[in-house]
């Protein structure tokens, strides 16, 4: 690996995606907007004294969930470009090492992932007065590794499309199942037992437990440490088997 | 990492390209058969023949991006596609591989950087494209020929010794194909050996060894006045046509 083209690849995303502003509103303003639409959802709501309000909850887990599907869909889409444009296989010329390259891509998106966040947690606590025990630092950290989770399943998914058409038909595949599963709809503790199995190798499920952790807890615990590692984890398999779809050498 | 050590070690710049016995086989099409041939250093030399006669497979099989069913190419000394040679060699794509959203000076900045260049040595090669004016420009806003040159600047920006060109003068007005062929003239000068394939037969002129590919096989690698001679015709697209009549007549005799 080389520091200087690393950071070279990461600048040059974030051109790409400067040169797009309509990409930069998907990421920064949108989690925003349908953060908005959630609270207004819950507006109404009559609970019993103690009992947190459902937008706590419900609010919480999209911070982890938008970082995730939004990198997944604009670093598919811009991985996919650059292996159709026949600048992957240029760059693959030269002598930047591939992990160079996936590790430039993480960063790029880490770090748009990381200005999104706290747009979308700003307006959470200061608009809508979230309110959880732990402290926004750490909802931050786990939608930063939630969004490299997205940018490594979304450079995975890439090689196996052809058009962008394709690439986007991930979404309802890799994506929308995790989303359903991760404890959003219905706690996995209370779903059947096939489901729940699936959810347990779902990653998305980790990110949402820990952040549930980050709500119960003033303190970060060790079952928060435990989730975020697994995450960890699955990104660099998937970011290992991504590498694997980058080939020197073709037919 | 020690890249430049490594590659000064091993690499013999003055080698050329050596090809014994290549061929190439796909979707089981048979592209290039039982190829022989040596490109010097620090020459142009011209990659000729109609379209689909191999050129690109060719070209891709000395920067090591293709696949080989049997034989060796030795680029620099090396095995083509050795982590060394990544660079000393310069691969410009026909269709034009940069990247659309990004002004024409970040995509040469980006490519540069890859081999520790920096601003100075992309206004270098923009400007050897003839691009200064545009070097702000979206490559995306480019006409076709500008954003060919782009791709071109890309590959020069690394000052490679061994520089591959698909097809580089395609689609560009006579006045600029001639400045770049005077560069390309500058650059052998210098020491680089360049590689460049076209299907334009005046082109053969400006080179100083031909490769004459026909469906896959070479059929010969001679000068362009070598290649005058023995088509018995001044004009190089005339003599080519007659070179091949010859080699098809000889097939037809059953000799191959």
């Amino acid at each position: 690996m080389n520091p200087g083209r690393m950071v070279a690849t990461t600048e040059r995303v974030l051109r790409q995606l400067r040169s797009d502003p309509r990409s930069i509103a998907l990421i920064l303003v949108v989690p925003s907007v349908l953060l908005t639409v959630v609270y207004f959802l819950f507006e109404n709501e009559t609970l019993p004294p103690g009992v947190p309000r459902t937008f706590d909850r419900i609010g919480l887990m999209m911070l982890a969930i938008f970082p995730f599907f939004v990198m997944f869909l604009v670093t598919s889409i811009t991985m996919l470009r650059e292996r159709i444009s026949g600048t992957l296989e240029r760059l693959l010329t030269t002598p930047i090492a591939k992990a160079d390259l996936l590790f430039g891509y993480g960063l790029a998106f880490s770090l748009m992932a990381a200005l999104q966040s706290l747009v979308a947690i700003a307006v959470a606590y200061w608009i809508f007065g979230l309110d959880i025990q732990g402290s926004a630092g750490w909802v931050v950290l786990t939608a930063v590794v939630n969004a490299v989770l997205g940018v490594a399943l979304g450079l995975l998914c890439s090689a196996f499309a052809r058009t962008e058409f394709q690439a986007v038909q991930f979404m309802p595949v890799v994506v929308v199942p995790q989303i359903l599963l991760c404890g959003l709809f219905v706690a996995r503790d209370q779903m059947n037992g096939v489901l729940e199995a699936i959810s347990n190798v779902f990653p998305l499920s980790y990110s949402v437990d820990a952040l549930q952790e980050i709500a119960g807890n003033t303190e970060p615990t060790g079952a928060m440490w435990n989730d975020l590692a697994v995450v960890i984890g699955f990104v660099l398999a998937v970011m290992v088997l991504a590498s694997l779809t980058l080939r020197r050498r073709s037919g | 990492m020690a890249h430049s050590a490594v590659s000064a070690g091993t690499l013999d710049t003055a080698a050329g390209v050596r090809i014994a016995g290549l061929s190439v086989v796909r979707n089981k099409t048979t592209v290039l058969q039982d190829l022989n041939l040596t490109v010097p250093a620090g020459r142009i030399t011209g990659l000729l023949g109609p379209s689909g006669s191999g050129k690109t497979t060719l070209m891709r099989a000395i920067v090591g991006v293709q696949r080989l069913s049997a034989g060796t190419v030795t680029v620099l000394g090396q095995p083509a596609g050795h982590p060394a040679l990544r660079h000393e060699v310069g691969y410009v794509t026909q269709a034009p591989s940069v990247y659309r959203d990004l002004s024409v000076e970040d995509n040469v900045r980006y490519f540069g950087a890859m081999h520790g260049r920096g601003r100075t040595e992309a206004r270098q090669a923009i400007d050897a494209v003839g691009l200064a004016d545009l070097a702000g420009r979206r490559a995306a806003d480019l006409s076709g020929g500008q954003f060919s040159r782009v791709s071109l600047a890309c590959a020069l920006v690394s000052e490679p010794v061994l520089l591959i060109l698909d097809e580089p003068t395609v689609g560009l007005d006579p006045v600029l194909r001639a400045d770049l062929w005077q560069r390309f003239a500058a650059l052998a000068a210098a020491g680089t050996t360049l590689i460049i394939s076209s299907h334009v037969m005046e082109e053969a002129s400006h080179c100083d060894s031909l490769l004459l590919l026909r469906e896959g096989r070479l059929l010969a690698q001679l000068t362009p006045e070598e290649l005058r001679q023995r088509g018995g015709s001044a004009d190089l697209e005339l003599a080519f046509l007659q070179l091949i009549r010859a080699g098809m007549a000889a097939e037809k005799g059953g000799v191959r």
